[in-house]
């Protein structure tokens, strides 16, 4: 086609990011597996279904030869006719059954394909470290599991087919072309060329504008969303007419992107329309002439007003697969890049169980970072006997869960180790690990599903009897009862639990699992009291005979436990019994006093 | 409908579109019969000269068609940018003058998609719909006109094409349609499964439940991916359908051709019968192509009309809260705000949240709000805002019912701070002067403001200081530091009331202490109302409330309380030990 206008143009379409986009390519092939095969199937039934299409307008011209012939002499020779009639119906049968056959193995392919990913997704999500939930958003890795996902399932369904039935209808048509008249050919090809040049300047030029509208659109939702979730500092501040002029001013830039990016994306059709219709006369007085000099037969120009159409009809498509491929591989790479991230460190070869826990606790010498070169916990050592109760006490942020985190080998210490009756965490499976605890955190999670699901969870064998035990230790038995299926009503966004409930049933869920040790969280925000008591005894309760490792919030809860772990900025920076800490004077009974006084005015 | 937005002018440009159109149809519809006669002279031997004779009016015909489309094109996306624009600034100042009642009903995340894609939609069915809408009609009827004289034989096969074609359309249509909904629900659900596995990846690990996470994610995936399998697998006929349905039209339409012309007795009939053929071709063409482009409309325009009922929601809504007349109070009277038997009951509640509470404040003093989630706490400072209007009784700020005000006079007096921190994108200086009254303030005020609220420290610190750029959602500052301008807008407004709504809670010990003494300093003579959970946070107030299941269980100063109230006393009890608590 466009011999030098086209390599010149092509790369300034193509060069967002074609060094990621050949490779997040190469990924997504050799990801499909199994599927590569039904690919290359699919992709020799677009090429063999196309070439039938092409050979229609060729046996088309036979035909209106033959009619053509019969004119003057009125004798038509309707065997021939009815033969490639027949012939031409085959044809059409075939290649629907192909392009058919072809469409539904890639729509297959593709959701195959996105099910794949969502699975790989969804296993990726338990094998990650948790310093990766810490540093990313969730609403990141959902969309990847989501909107990325659906895209590339979509895109590549369309794209692939697209693709290759196009350049195949371009080439294909190119040597029809030429095998049946290369000056047609020429001509045909010639009076096409300006109109794709024309077509492919305002195809750079709209992308452009998508990109301004989709960065205005961005802006108008972040506005409009910020506006609305003030809404009530905006009322009383009467900020209205300042939020009205930021509006109108990204708004009417909406408009302006909006009105450019459609009215040129609008603009293909018509003009594709257009090069069909000047193809058409160019290759109808072309044709003429040629026909009057007696250069060929009149059924060439009929082959060729059809060709013209193959001939346009493929570049506005490639354009249009060549977009879904690049948004496939947009996709992919954020989905690729989610599942290669860097894994959990292997387990131990051999790893060791503990079969009775007693639940004796060692920290002997613990470093720790988040971050390498920013300690948190520096050289931390302390040995807890089984039975006893810590306290780990800080104010917010101070960095309470990173006791946690070691505690359930959500992290890695630097150097140094924890003990369980002698064994270092390190040396057991992390599952097994897990196993020893009961968690109680502060921010209660409830899924969807029934009261008795969320309270058994993933524990077998758990009889009935014991999750209403359970339920009537926290005090939430009673609650439950006046639900309308007990148990076994759903909790989902329209059951509104008070945070109270919530967090009842996540303790009842904790006593279900009934484990030798007990992480505790005690903050019980923004409940009344009399929940605040049940929740409080629930918790007591459950510290009775077990080791507990308890985030404390309450006086009593301090004074009453063996060792205070006080925290501050990261680092524990003070540690010992409430009477120990208090003689120290200092920062643990700076603060302790200045509540004191605080509240020692009554 | 949506349309009643469109105004004169478009309506005027609609209608130029429509002549337009009907031109570019005209035009179109014409080549072919330049292609007839060109035809014609080439079976009947005319020279190139005659054939340039048709092909140039040909070739012009085309040119005008494709100016006519692009003139509609841009025509019809102007009308639908500036109707779609009008419209989301319709929405907009109407949900401005929202009161939270309205805002609640719509939700925060249904109006934003309202303002935003759905008009997207609408914008881009109004602009594709009205040129399809009127040329597919056009030239659908305008081609049968034309073709109507010629052979019977051919109009059928046309009719048998377009027919079959239609009904599988709709056939796919009526599989994979509802299908489409299911995918929307499954797909909700898939995200659900995994948001619940992200938000509790924690416990998910503690209870090593990895594999019961996964197994129910598996299921709603296969559910997903089997209705997703049956969608695409039934859409991949349509394509190659059409193509067949075309392709044997053209056929079929030789085919009888040359039965036809076999049959005629003379040179001149079968002449005559053969450029028909060609002809009838190509409108043959230009019909079917014109009832697939209607069968898809009709397939885009359900969703812009769901989008569209969507807009005009919002657009037709009337705000509850209606604007009042006065914008002065009487004399002497100022800093004073008192509640007459106030009750209140959300609409369509069954319960009142507020019973009959009475109480008043004079200028210059504290008054406290405690009690228990749910005792109305946040609802009875809303009513002061006239955010909700009253159910029964009164709420006078300055002597005189909130409802008589002009909402902008009442508003001016108050400096609210709300439970979270709200914070806009821009800079400090934009943050902490904020509203109506930030051109009567000078950066003086705004860094004397901060410097009360105790941001001075981390306000300089940051890279421009007062110029500093805040993200969106303030998402570069910490949850304190935000609360801390939020604090500091309320003093930079200068009110005549405070009203914090449990806002000191996001704030460390230390700085809760500080800021409030310096408040103290700084705002004397200013009327405070303030909502908290904490008794340390109110313990100095003048007059403390306590509410209990949204009636009045007492009121007085703390020493009063602790010794007459039950309720304050055993939220102080439960509290005490977290009072003594470092925190």
């Amino acid at each position: 086609m466009s011999g030098r206008r086209g390599p010149a143009d092509h790369p300034g379409m193509t060069a967002e990011k074609p060094k990621a986009f050949t490779e997040a390519w190469k990924k997504i092939f050799s990801y499909m597996g199994k599927y590569r095969i039904a690919v290359w199937i699919s992709i020799v039934f677009a090429v063999v279904g196309t070439v039938m299409i092409l050979v229609g307008p060729n046996k088309l011209r036979d035909l209106t030869d033959l009619i053509a012939g019969g004119l003057v002499t009125g004798s038509i020779d309707m065997g021939a006719i009815w033969e490639i009639g027949l012939f031409l119906i085959a044809i059409y049968a075939t290649s629907t059954v192909l392009t058919f056959v072809q469409n539904y193995i890639l729509a297959t392919v593709s959701q195959k394909m996105a099910s794949k990913f969502r699975t790989d997704i969804s296993k990726k999500i338990n094998r990650l470290p948790l310093r990766y939930f810490d540093t990313s958003s969730s609403g990141d890795v959902l969309s990847r599991a989501t909107n990325d996902v659906d895209t590339l399932g979509q895109s590549m369904n369309q794209s692939i087919g697209l693709l290759i039935t196009s350049v195949t209808m371009l080439l294909g048509s190119l040597v029809m072309m030429v095998y049946t008249n290369y000056i047609m050919a020429a001509v045909t090809v010639l009076s096409c060329v300006a109109g794709f040049g024309m077509m492919i300047l305002i195809m750079r030029y709209s992308q452009k504008y998508f990109g301004i509208q989709q960065e205005n659109l961005g802006n108008m939702n972040g506005h409009v969303a910020e506006i609305y979730s003030a809404h009530n500092v905006v009322k009383v501040y009467n900020g209205q007419k300042e939020a009205s002029k930021k509006f109108d001013s990204i708004n009417e830039e909406l408009a302006r992107s909006a009105f450019m990016s459609q009215f040129l994306s609008g603009l293909m059709m018509p003009l594709m329309n257009f090069i069909g219709n000047f193809g058409y006369v160019t290759v109808c007085v072309v044709g003429a002439a040629m026909v009057i000099n007696g250069q060929m037969s009149i059924g060439v120009i009929v082959a060729f007003m059809i060709y013209v159409r193959l001939f346009t009809q493929p570049l506005a498509q490639m354009a249009q697969a060549f977009t879904g491929m690049q948004s496939v591989a947009a996709a992919g790479e954020r989905v690729f890049e989610f599942i290669e991230e860097e894994e959990l460190s292997e387990e131990v070869v051999s790893p060791r169980k503990l079969e009775k826990v007693e639940g004796h606790v060692e920290f002997r010498n613990v470093h720790f970072s988040y971050v390498p070169g920013r300690e948190v916990i520096h050289g931390f050592s302390a040995e807890i006997k089984p039975g006893q109760k810590i306290a780990i006490v800080g104010p917010t942020g101070a960095g309470k869960t990173t006791m946690v985190n070691l505690l359930m080998r959500f992290y890695d210490t630097d150097s140094g180790d924890i003990l369980i009756d002698g064994v270092s965490i390190k040396e057991m499976r992390r599952s097994d690990v897990h196993d020893l605890f009961c968690m109680v955190l502060q921010d209660t999670w409830i899924f969807e599903g029934t009261v008795k699901e969320n309270i058994i969870y993933c524990k077998e064998g758990v009889t009935d009897e014991q999750v209403v035990e359970a339920c009537k230790a926290v005090g939430i038995h009673h609650f439950i009862k006046t639900l309308p299926k007990g148990y076994d009503t759903m909790l989902d966004n329209t059951t509104s639990l008070s945070v109270g409930q919530r967090q009842q049933i996540t303790i009842a869920r904790a006593i279900v699992e009934n484990a030798p040790l007990l992480i505790l969280d005690e903050a019980t925000s923004s409940v009344d009291t009399r929940t605040e008591r049940a929740i409080q005894n629930a918790m007591d309760q459950m510290t009775v005979g077990r080791t507990s490792f308890v985030i404390a919030h309450r006086l009593s809860t301090i004074k009453n436990s063996d060792l205070i772990l006080l925290m501050r900025g990261g680092n524990i920076v003070e540690q010992g019994t409430h009477d120990e800490l208090l003689a120290a004077g200092a920062f643990y009974s700076e603060m302790y006093n200045s509540q004191f006084e605080d509240g020692g005015e009554d | 409908m949506i349309l009643k937005y469109v105004s004169k002018k478009e309506w005027s440009l609609v209608a130029a579109c429509f002549v337009l159109i009907c031109l570019q149809v005209y035009l179109e519809l014409e080549i072919p019969g330049y292609m007839s006669q060109i035809t014609t002279l080439l079976t009947t031997g005319g020279t190139v000269a005659q054939v340039m004779d048709e092909g140039w009016p040909m070739i012009a015909c085309a040119f005008g068609s494709l100016l006519a489309a692009i003139v509609v094109g841009a025509v019809a996306t102007y009308v639908a940018a500036s109707l779609s624009k009008r419209i989301r600034k319709m929405q907009f100042d109407n949900v401005e003058t929202f009161s939270m009642e309205e805002i609640g009903r719509f939700s925060l995340a249904s109006l934003i998609t309202r303002s935003t894609n759905d008009i997207t939609q609408v914008q881009m069915a109004f602009a594709m719909g009205m040129q399809i809408l009127i040329k597919a009609p056009v030239m659908a009827i305008w081609a049968i006109v034309k073709i109507s004289d010629k052979d019977m034989s051919w109009t059928i096969a046309t009719a048998v094409a377009v027919a079959v074609m239609m009904v599988t359309i709709g056939i796919i249509m009526v599989l994979v349609v509802p299908r489409f909904k299911i995918i929307q629900k499954l797909t909700d659900n898939l995200n659900q499964i995994t948001g619940e596995g992200l938000s509790g990846v924690r416990v998910v690990r503690a209870y090593n439940a990895e594999s019961y996470q996964e197994e129910k994610f598996e299921k709603a995936n296969e559910d997903l991916t089997s209705t997703n399998l049956f969608v695409n697998r039934s859409l991949a006929v349509l394509f190659p359908m059409m193509t067949a349905i075309m392709s044997l039209l053209s056929l079929s339409i030789y085919m009888i051709g040359a039965i036809l012309i076999s049959a005629a007795a003379g040179v001149g009939e079968r002449l005559t019968l053969f450029s028909d053929m060609i002809v009838f071709s190509s409108y043959a063409m230009q019909v079917v192509m014109a009832f697939m482009m209607m069968v898809f409309i009709f397939m885009i325009l359900p969703r812009a009309t769901v989008a569209a009922r969507r807009i005009e929601e919002v657009i037709n809504t009337e705000p509850s809260i209606t604007d009042g007349t006065k914008t002065s109070s009487p004399e002497g009277r100022e800093g004073e705000i008192e509640f007459r038997n106030v009750s209140f009951k959300y609409p369509g509640a069954a319960e009142s949240v507020l019973e009959d509470i009475s109480f008043k404040v004079k200028k210059g003093e504290t008054i406290a709000f405690i009690g228990s989630t749910g005792s109305g706490k946040s609802t009875l400072i809303n009513l002061v805002m006239r955010f909700y209007d009253v159910t029964g009784g009164q709420v006078l700020v300055d002597g005189e019912d909130v409802r008589d005000y002009k909402l902008n006079a009442l508003r001016r007096k108050i400096g609210y701070i709300p439970q979270k921190a709200t914070i806009f994108s821009g800079t400090v200086y934009g943050n902490v002067n904020y509203g109506d009254t930030s051109e009567e303030r000078t950066i003086e005020d705004v860094k004397k403001a901060v410097g009360i609220a105790q941001g001075t420290d981390f306000v300089e610190k940051m890279d421009g200081g007062y110029e500093g750029r805040i993200a969106e959602g303030g998402t570069n500052l910490s949850g304190g530091q935000k609360q801390r301008l939020s604090i500091a807008r309320a003093i930079c407004r200068k009110p005549e009331f405070y009203i914090f709504d449990d806002s000191f809670s996001a704030l460390d010990y230390k700085t809760d202490r500080s800021l409030r003494d310096a408040l103290k300093k700084e705002t004397a003579g200013v009327t405070s109302l303030i909502v908290a959970q904490r008794i340390g946070t109110i313990m100095d107030a003048d007059t403390i409330v306590v509410l209990d299941e949204g009636r009045i269980a007492g009121i007085g100063a703390h020493d009063d309380l602790l010794e007459s109230s039950e309720v304050y006393r055993e939220i102080a009890y439960s509290q005490l030990s977290e009072e003594e608590l470092v925190r």
